[in-house]
């Protein structure tokens, strides 16, 4: 985000972003945006709260703080934390697939995607009363809609399956169902939720053909694991580690970030230890302290691979306040890394990861003895 | 290891000796269960005093039945049926093609429920008549337009509601009160009872919106049990369990009565001889076009985006909500529009009977509505109207159980037997036809061809 575009440029805007469940911060001071006609990847670690991200955008849940702007072609603007759920796919042409696969799966293929153009069908029915004496005007915009479903049907390579049952389909093009499903909405704005997940090779090409075909059309918000999906087809990718942006940027600077590559594969507990070495500071030390305190249970090991994803909340005491624990975000150790490196320690933490800092500040004083130098030693110890 | 044994040996004996050793084992299982149920009776004698009458004859009686059952089960008709499976399996798998009964069951059907009245009183006469219209037919059709109407909201909107006949008895007090007290006409009254009806079918839908599954059900249950209730003791409306008589006949819009005292008695308009069957075949006929026009809506809704809103939604709601349908006003227009079937049902209901009391209203029609709808087949208009005709005609054919006296003697009441025998038919239907009569769903739209979907896609719904 180099230079500054207008608004209308982006379609979704999410800005200060955080979605809290009790004392569980999901999503922490998310912002990004997401072009029109470009595919914006959303990609992180298991439980990085992209899925959260979806929900928020998509209106299953209600965000705590932040505003979730979506710009539409006509110029539009839609606030969609605002929005009752069912109104973001009706008015702001927002439309979503599911993790699981979530199909009409007793109804045929054609009626999944007839369901999807409720409201535009509803309204040439005149709210069902003309429809039930069977005016023609309703007929013709039945027809089209049937119209609208075969060109959807052909575009995900089902139409010799339209009239069977849509539980009856193989998983692979279950998946494509869903997004001709969504489409048959008529979204500016699709969100994609994992939509490769358990296909093969030859079914994620063809996921990926259909992906790029959509993209000429509508914009994508694409959650994805599978980083060949990613890599090739998306223009922009934002990454989330514990509900907090680390990386944004296209495929290739993301790629290469240090960071996501610590979020994914983790960082070395040698290379922490050396840098604690290096430093001696211990400021530092407690700031890159990579265990909960030792009362709210083990897991001061910096790989990631160690301890359970619930190991990593801390629970502090004073009132609902919990954050993720400073040696858990294997991103804000790598910065910290860079940091000690460079020599000045506090101010050169990247903005991405000041919130994470700050956030964890006030510990209590029980966890800060805990983290003073013998424990901070332990993790290599250990190893 | 021993089971495996003795599996094999099994396999070896052959299948008389298996029978006659099975027989055996069932006959003293038997005699165990039943030595002290049938064996001993405790009695009173002529001065009171607590006797024990022995009854070893009928207790062999029943071991012996039981032994033999047993042998002829595993002897013979357990080969036979093995026998019968291999053939099959052996045979070319030729597609059957449906009977012609099968292909054209809604015509016939119609045909066959409209000659239906002609056909009973060529064969029995005005009089005769009377009972075969009035106990199987209308009877049979009430029940027939509830359960199309409950379909509506448990087959499919997929919201299980125990409380229908609460909006039975709606509409049935709509038309008892509102005709008696102000004598406003049968056919005014017949939408205005569906209208309420709705409205308290919207009232329902309200609270209950959030609530799925098994509290969907307990809250219905007691909205059922609350409008009984509320019948029940606000006496000066209602006049509690006394109930209203008196209310008016349906006049043959307005042309024609069916009071023999009125100067346009139907008879005397005509100039027929009197006789109290033509108002039971007139109301044959009413509910017939009543239970028409819920089929014809029916149909119509299902084809309609709000059916297949509804249809959605018992298969996945969050789906439907990610799709932009207001699941609110999905599920409020599903349950009203099922108690509106419900509230005109109801009203034809206090005119034929001329006389309504809460007692109709009770948790066992809800039941037995519900019961109707699962059994038809969920969603399935075809499937549901014989399986109102199986439950209600059979309750009532069961009444005609007289020949039984002959085997059992004349002590036997059969009447005592027709619950036990309606609830042993539907275990057995259950059993042979999980999903109801009709299983399948007939999709609303196709691009090629229209095949029916089975059952095993399809959702029951969860709220």
């Amino acid at each position: 985000m180099n230079a500054t575009p207008s608004s209308s440029d982006f379609i979704l805007q999410v800005e200060h972003l955080s979605m809290k469940f009790g004392g569980l911060v999901a999503i922490g001071d998310l912002s990004f945006q997401a072009r029109r006609g470009e595919i914006t990847a959303l990609i992180g670690p298991n439980g990085a709260g992209k899925t959260t991200v979806f929900n928020c955008i998509t209106g299953f849940y209600k965000p705590t703080e932040g505003m979730i702007t979506l710009n539409k072609r006509d110029g539009s603007t839609y606030l969609l934390e605002r929005l009752p759920n069912h109104e973001i796919p009706a008015r702001a042409n927002v439309a979503r697939t599911f993790q699981n696969i979530r199909l009409f799966s007793g109804m045929t293929l054609l009626e999944n995607l007839l369901v999807a153009q409720h409201n535009k069908l509803m309204k040439a029915s005149g709210y069902t009363f003309l429809g039930l004496f069977g005016f023609p005007s309703y007929r013709q915009a039945s027809a089209e809609s049937i119209e609208l479903a075969r060109h959807w049907l052909e575009k995900a390579n089902l139409v010799d399956r339209a009239d069977d049952p849509a539980g009856d389909l193989p998983y692979g093009a279950q998946r494509r169902l869903e997004i001709a499903r969504a489409m048959c909405t008529g979204p500016e704005l699709l969100c994609l939720d994992e939509p490769a997940a358990g296909l093969n090779p030859r079914e994620s090409a063809a996921l990926n053909e259909l992906l790029m075909d959509i993209k000429n059309s509508t914009s994508i918000l694409l959650i994805e694991h599978d980083m060949s999906v990613v890599m090739q087809i998306s223009d922009h990718v934002v990454v989330l580690e514990y509900g907090r942006k680390i990386s944004d940027g296209s495929p290739q600077t993301v790629r290469t970030d240090p960071r996501v590559i610590a979020a994914y594969l983790g960082v070395d507990d040698e290379e922490v230890q050396e840098v604690l070495v290096e430093v001696g500071d211990e400021d530092v030390i407690e700031q890159l302290d990579t265990g909960p305190d030792s009362v709210h249970g083990p897991g001061n090991s910096a790989s990631m691979m160690v301890g359970p994803v619930s190991d990593t909340v801390e629970h502090a005491d004073e009132g609902e306040r919990v954050t993720v624990s400073k040696g858990a975000s294997k991103a804000a150790q790598v910065d910290a890394r860079a940091a000690s490196i460079a020599g000045k320690p506090q101010s050169a933490a990247k903005p991405a990861t000041k919130s994470s800092t700050a956030k964890a500040a006030p510990k209590k004083p029980a966890a800060k003895e805990t983290a003073s130098k013998p424990t901070a030693g332990k993790p290599g110890g250990r190893k | 290891m021993a089971a495996t044994v003795s599996s094999e040996r099994d396999d070896v004996v052959p299948p008389i000796q298996r029978a006659l050793r099975e027989g055996l084992y069932a006959g003293a299982i038997a005699l165990g269960l039943f030595v002290l149920f049938i064996g001993l009776r405790t009695d009173q004698n002529i001065s009171n005093e607590l006797i024990l009458v022995q009854r070893w004859l009928l207790l062999a009686l029943v071991v012996i039945a039981t032994a033999i059952g047993r042998f002829v089960y595993v002897g013979y008709a357990q080969p036979a049926m093995e026998r019968a499976k291999a053939e099959k399996a052996k045979a070319p798998a030729a597609v059957a093609e449906p009977g012609f009964v099968r292909q054209n069951f809604n015509k016939i059907g119609i045909v066959v429920l409209l000659l239906y009245p002609i056909a009973m009183v060529l064969a029995f006469g005005f009089q005769g008549s009377l009972k075969w219209v009035d106990n199987f037919g209308i009877q049979i059709l009430i029940y027939v337009m509830l359960a199309w109407g409950l379909n509506i909201v448990v087959g499919l909107a997929g919201l299980l509601d125990l409380g229908y006949v609460a909006f039975y008895a709606v509409g049935a007090y709509a038309y008892a009160l509102l005709g008696t007290h102000f004598g406003l006409s049968f056919w005014i009254l017949l939408p205005a009872a569906g209208c309420m009806a709705a409205f308290w079918g919207v009232m329902l839908g309200f609270p209950v919106l959030r609530l799925r599954g098994d509290y969907l059900a307990i809250v219905t249950l007691a909205f059922g049990e609350i409008i009984r209730l509320v019948i029940i003791n606000w006496r000066e409306v209602t006049n509690g369990s006394a109930g209203i008589s008196g209310i008016p006949k349906v006049s043959f819009f307005g042309l024609m009565s069916f009071n023999v005292s009125d100067p346009n008695y139907i008879a005397k308009v005509l100039h027929i001889a009197q006789s109290g069957a033509y108002y039971k075949i007139f109301l044959y006929y009413l509910i017939l076009a009543l239970c028409f026009l819920t089929a014809f809506v029916t149909i119509r809704l299902r084809r309609l985006p709000v059916g297949r809103a509804w249809e959605a939604l018992r298969e996945d709601e969050i789906a439907c909500r990610s799709l932009g349908i207001n699941t609110t006003t999905t599920k409020l227009t599903a349950f009203a529009t099922g108690a509106m079937f419900g509230g005109f049902a109801g009203s034809f209901f206090a005119a034929r009977q001329g006389f309504v009391s809460p007692e109709s209203f009770v948790f066992l029609e809800s039941a037995i509505i519900l019961a109707i709808v699962v059994l038809g087949g969920m969603g399935s208009l075809g499937g549901i109207a014989v399986a109102a005709l199986v439950m209600i005609g059979g309750t009532e054919i069961l009444r005609e159980l007289g020949f039984l006296k002959v085997v059992f003697g004349p002590d036997f009441t059969p009447e005592l037997y027709r619950m036990l025998l309606f609830g042993m038919a539907m275990v057995i239907v259950m059993l042979w036809k999980p999903r109801g009569f009709v299983g399948s769903r007939e999709p609303t739209a196709f691009l090629k061809e229209r095949r029916a979907v089975s059952g095993s896609f399809t959702k029951e719904g969860h709220g």
